[in-house]
């Protein structure tokens, strides 16, 4: 039994800041009571004045103003809501011509195939080998058809970064609005909403030690969107449901201390990790960019070994990863991200995800590295593909 | 620590039995490819006054079920004769392995599909066979008996998921009852294309789907 666990799965989701925690309870014991008007109780009053700091926290973040914040239940939620929302609200005005790209993540991808069957027209765009759009490709896809154009931040599994500042002028100059999903990129990478031409930005605490179950939608001043979750005016009449405050106090929090020293002791350990499973394990190809990578990912393909068996092995040894093996998913399907970089299968298979966050440290990685050299050696010692 | 299978098949995942290459095997087989993920190859040593299986080892690229049943399935295999071994099931696999999770049951079938193999590879080696078999809606149905339904861990064939079969000309028409937007259709695509497009007159597969 490994005396302690190295959690390296931090894309997924991370553990908590006991800071948060601090952060969120007293609206959990003292001050519980929902958000109402400004004449209703004195409880829901202070309510009210909570929600609405936490919300100007997220818009200082963001660089935007805290009206055009839409608190929801995460990253999924607010995906969904900036494609089916958009959609709906342009529906009959503008074409039925949706534009994303292949290797986003599943609440983007599979909204866009919601909306095919709603008889929308999506494109796909494919990506090149280190993950990146081709701009001119985009442009050429945006036409008088096209209503909204998502395109992540950075990729969930790769880390590669999109330049989406190229993206979005290309986006308004072609008269279609922009989505970007930041689910990986908050507080990790400058998001500007103020300089950059992005329409809607999905935002998430649960990937920088927030708490599960909170996340936002930055929604452009003036940019038309339909509400689909009904009930009562909550999020400016956009969104109903009850206000999730000590959720909004613990994201609000959670931005508040990701730092940039941080952020460079993350690449630290991304980079010590590339660099040295590159070097000491035969046959590796690292997935995604070199240089324009987030700083909590590193994805490497081991080559001739099946993902699961190596995440099990290292499993047994208190590491915790994963991979884009078709046997470790839940649909049997190996990753479409890496499938859409180039590669095939069984690049896919081999390949592991190691995510950062804020409670690993450097001290951890010839732990790894060692795991990985014994891991790989033993599985391709049995197997009948040899060089 | 919780782990997503049971005892056994941790064991028999940590420390194979029975893992390598027979230089001078009398059967051999690979199946599967690195394209589907898995891939077993089985070799066999045989007393050919009996046909009994004096050695069996294997070779696995492939996930912990199909490392565990590559393990087993020649545990169960040595000392058997050829007519016995054929009959070992991927669900007798299963149980001397205290059970697979009903997802994994696809990677089971793998290791039992190369024991038999390597068996039919003797078999046609020593003469025990005197003619190809043609294709027909018959075998193509037998072979997909070895595809999985994710969900239920039944074969395709008796789970019904098989609407119909055609053979015409090398070219096989095979239609699966499930709608073409199903979690595991394209698993199940792979799968079947696998076990048909590898028979030795067969010239192009044709897997159709319900339109969504």
């Amino acid at each position: 039994m490994p005396d302690r666990t190295i959690y390296m799965d931090n894309a997924a989701s991370t553990r908590l800041d006991e800071r948060v925690l601090e952060a969120m309870k007293p609206y959990y014991f003292d001050s519980y009571a929902v958000a109402t008007s400004e004449f209703g109780h004195s409880m829901g009053i202070e309510a009210k004045e909570t929600l609405e700091a936490a919300r100007a926290k997220l818009a200082e973040a963001l660089k935007a103003s805290p009206e055009e914040v839409l608190l929801t239940s995460g990253d999924t939620e607010s995906s969904n809501l900036a494609l089916k929302g958009v959609t709906n609200a342009l529906a009959g005005k503008k074409g039925k011509h949706i534009v994303v790209s292949k290797i986003e993540d599943f609440p983007v991808l599979n909204s866009a195939k919601a909306l095919e069957r709603l008889g929308y027209k999506a494109t796909y765009l494919g990506v090149d080998k280190e993950g990146f759009l081709d701009l001119a490709e985009l442009e050429r896809s945006i036409t008088k058809e096209t209503v909204l154009v998502s395109i992540q931040h950075a990729n969930q599994e790769i880390g590669t970064v999109q330049d989406i500042e190229a993206i979005g002028r290309i986006c308004h100059d072609r008269g279609a609005l922009f989505h970007t999903d930041a689910t990986h990129t908050l507080t990790r990478i400058p998001l500007d909403m103020g300089r950059m031409a992005v329409d809607l930005a999905t935002i998430t605490a649960h990937t920088i030690h927030g708490p599960k179950g909170i996340g936002a939608l930055y929604v452009r001043k003036g940019t038309p969107l339909m509400k689909w979750m009904d009930g009562g005016f909550q999020e400016f009449n956009l969104r109903a449901g009850l206000e999730n405050i000590p959720g909004a106090m613990g994201f609000a929090k959670a931005i508040e201390l990701v730092t940039e020293e941080e952020n460079e002791r993350l690449r630290a350990i991304r980079d010590s990790l590339i660099d040295s499973l590159l070097k000491q394990v035969p046959r590796t190809t690292l997935n995604g960019s070199r240089t324009r990578r987030i700083p909590q990912n590193a994805n490497i393909t081991f080559h001739r070994v099946e993902g699961e068996s190596i995440t099990l092995h290292l499993d047994m040894r208190g590491i915790e990863v994963s991979t884009g093996s078709a046997c470790f998913s839940r649909s049997l399907e190996a990753s479409h991200v890496i499938m859409g970089i180039g590669g095939d299968h069984e690049r896919a298979h081999g390949s592991i995800r190691y995510s950062l966050g804020r409670f690993n440290d450097i001290s951890e990685v010839p732990e790894v590295v060692k795991a990985m050299t014994d891991i790989i050696g033993k599985l391709r010692s049995i197997s009948p593909l040899k060089d | 620590m919780k782990f997503p299978y049971g005892e056994k098949v941790l064991e028999h995942f940590k420390n194979p039995q029975n893992v390598g290459k027979i230089e001078d095997a009398d059967g051999k087989a690979i199946v599967g490819s690195p394209a589907c993920g898995d891939m077993v190859a089985v070799y066999l040593k045989i007393d050919p006054n009996e046909n009994r299986i004096v050695d069996a080892k294997f070779e696995s690229y492939g996930c912990a079920s199909n490392i565990a049943t590559g393990s087993i399935i020649t545990e169960l295999a040595k000392g058997k004769t050829i007519e016995e071994a054929k009959k070992i099931s991927w669900q007798q696999a299963s149980e001397a392995l205290g059970g697979l999770p009903k997802i994994k049951a696809h990677c089971s079938v793998l290791a039992v599909e190369g024991l038999r193999e390597a068996i039919t590879n003797y078999e046609e080696k020593h003469g025990l066979i005197k003619e190809r078999e043609p294709t027909t809606a018959e075998v193509v149905k037998r072979r997909l008996k070895n595809v999985m339904n994710p969900l239920t861990g039944l074969d395709i064939v008796r789970g019904n998921l098989i609407k119909e079969v055609k053979v015409e000309e090398g070219v096989v028409k095979i239609s699966v009852d499930l709608p073409e937007s199903h979690i595991f259709a394209s698993n199940i695509k792979e799968e079947v294309n696998e076990r048909i497009e590898t028979l030795w007159d067969v010239k192009k597969v044709e897997i159709s789907f319900n339109p969504a």
